[in-house]
C-alpha cells in the first residue's frame, strides 16, 4: 500500500477517526528537506504495510486549514496521530530509523 | 549481516563528501557515508545558478543526482549520526547512534550548521517559529509579521523574499550599516513592509507554544522594546561544529579543520573537505572539487598502507 494522500477533505475521516495510529508528513514542493524526505516515507509505507499503522502526507499548500490548525510553522514535520490527537511532532528532515523507531514506539 | 569495516568511511553528504564518494568508490575502494542528511547546506537553496553545466538547477536536484552517480560506483549511504570517531593503532573506529563501524581512512565533510543567536527562547520555539531556513519555512508565514535577524547577505535576501509573502518584516540589524551587497540594501530600503531596526539585537524570544514576540535592544541607547510577530529568521551566519574532531585533529581559530593543499588533516588517515575545512569560499563547486581530492588523496594513503607505491596524481 503506498502511502496515503491526506488533504483537508479527508483529514477528519483518515486521520482523526482512524482506528490505526496515523504518521503525517507535512512538505511542500518548494523545500529541498522535503524532497529529501518523499522517498524515505514511500519506503517506509512499504515497509510497514500490513502493520496497524498508516503512512500519509499532507501538501501545505494544498490544505490550509489543517496546517493552521496545527501551527506548522517548519517543514518537513511529521505527527504522529492516535486515538484522535496528535501525540508526537517532529520537524526537520528526520533519518529513517529515527521515525520508524517513533511508529514501533506505539505499536 | 551489515557490513561494519570500510577502506574509507566518509562523514557527510553535502557537495565534498558525496563527490568524495563517487571518486573513492570509483577506486573500488569499499566506502560507506554517514549522515544526518543528503545534500547538506546546497539543499537549502532554491536555485543553483553557478554551477558549471547547469544553467539553473535547484540543490536538492543537483545533490540527488550526485549522490545516485556515487551510489551508482557502489558507494554506500547510511543516514546515522556519528557520535564518536577513536584513533586506533591501525584503524580507527566510528560510533554512530545506532551502530559501530571500522574504517582504514576518514573524510570528514559535514559542512557548516547555521549559527544560533543563543537568546533565551530560541531553543524552546525552534520550528515553532524560529527558523534558519527561510527557503523551507517562509512561505508559511503568509500575510504574517515577521522579524529577521542579521547583517550580511543572506539577512537580506530572507528579508527581500519575506517582503512578497508576509505583512510586515522587522529588519534587526546589530551593526549601523548593512555588510550586503549595495543593490540589496538598496532595494531593502524601498520596500514600504521592511521596517529596520540598526544598532539593535534581539535579547529574546517570547511565547507558549509558538513565538509571540521578540525584545529587541537597542545598542545605543539600551533601551528596549517589544515587538509583536509569527516567525523569526535567525540569519547570522554559519558556525563549523567539530567538537567530535577536536581531539582527533587540529583546528583553526574559528573551529574549522585545519588541511594542507591536499586535503590532508594534523592526524594521518583522516582527510577533511568542503565547508567544514579552513579553504576560503563556501561555494559548491569549490565543496565538490576538495571532496575528489579528498577521495583521491585517502586512496593513495590506503596503497601506500599496505606497501603499494602508487602515485595517484599522473599531472605532476
Amino acid at each position: 500500500m503506498p502511502e496515503i494522500k491526506i488533504t483537508d477533505q479527508n483529514f477528519e475521516e483518515e486521520v482523526i477517526k482512524s482506528n490505526q495510529p496515523v504518521l503525517v508528513d507535512f512538505w511542500a514542493e518548494w523545500c529541498g528537506p522535503c524532497k529529501v524526505m518523499l522517498p524515505v516515507i514511500e519506503e517506509l509505507a512499504k515497509e510497514y504495510e500490513g502493520k496497524p499503522v498508516k503512512i500519509g502526507k499532507m501538501n501545505v499548500d494544498e490544505n490550509p486549514q489543517t496546517v493552521g490548525k496545527f501551527g506548522i510553522l517548519s517543514i518537513p514535520t511529521f505527527i504522529l496521530f492516535k486515538d484522535e490527537k496528535p501525540i508526537n511532532q517532529q520537524a526537520g528532515a528526520l533519518p529513517k530509523e529515527k521515525l520508524k523507531e517513533l511508529i514501533d514506539q506505539i505499536l | 549481516m551489515q557490513k561494519k569495516e570500510f577502506d574509507l568511511i566518509i562523514i557527510g553528504a553535502g557537495a565534498a563528501g558525496l563527490t568524495a564518494a563517487i571518486y573513492a568508490a570509483r577506486r573500488t575502494l569499499t566506502t560507506l557515508v554517514l549522515t544526518k542528511d543528503i545534500g547538506g547546506q546546497a539543499n537549502l537553496a532554491s536555485h543553483i545558478e553557478n554551477y558549471p553545466g547547469y544553467d539553473s538547477t535547484d540543490g536538492f536536484e543537483l545533490m540527488d543526482k550526485i549522490k545516485k552517480q556515487a551510489e551508482k560506483f557502489g558507494a554506500r549511504f547510511l543516514m546515522q549520526e556519528v557520535k564518536e570517531i577513536k584513533k586506533q593503532d591501525k584503524y580507527f573506529q566510528i560510533i554512530t547512534t545506532q551502530s559501530k563501524f571500522t574504517a582504514h581512512a576518514i573524510i570528514l565533510a559535514f559542512g557548516l550548521t547555521p549559527r544560533d543567536l543563543g537568546v533565551p527562547g530560541e531553543q524552546e520555539l525552534k520550528n515553532k517559529g524560529v527558523s534558519y531556513c527561510i527557503n523551507c519555512d517562509g512561505p508559511l508565514f503568509k500575510e504574517k509579521t515577521v522579524v529577521v535577524v542579521g547583517g550580511g547577505n543572506s539577512a537580506l535576501d530572507a528579508a527581500e523574499y519575506l517582503s512578497k509573502i508576509a505583512t510586515q518584516i522587522y529588519l534587526i540589524n546589530r551593526g549601523d550599516s548593512f555588510q550586503g551587497e549595495r543593490c540589496l540594501v538598496e532595494r531593502i530600503e524601498k520596500m514600504k513592509n521592511i521596517k529596520v531596526f540598526s544598532n539593535s539585537e534581539v535579547s529574546e524570544i517570547e511565547g507558549e507554544n509558538k513565538v509571540a514576540s521578540v525584545r529587541v535592544k537597542n545598542n545605543q541607547t539600551t533601551q528596549e522594546q517589544e515587538l509583536f510577530c509569527d516567525g523569526v529568521f535567525v540569519e547570522v551566519g554559519y558556525v563549523a561544529k567539530t567538537d567530535l574532531v577536536k581531539d582527533l585533529v587540529e583546528l583553526n581559530e574559528r573551529r574549522q579543520v585545519k588541511i594542507n593543499r591536499n586535503c590532508e588533516t594534523s592526524c594521518p588517515g583522516v582527510f577533511a573537505a568542503g565547508d567544514v575545512t579552513d579553504i576560503a569560499y563556501k561555494q559548491v563547486v569549490i565543496a565538490a572539487g576538495e571532496g575528489a581530492k579528498a577521495a583521491l588523496q585517502a586512496y593513495q594513503y590506503l596503497q601506500q598502507k599496505q606497501g603499494k607505491s602508487v602515485k595517484v596524481d599522473w599531472g605532476i
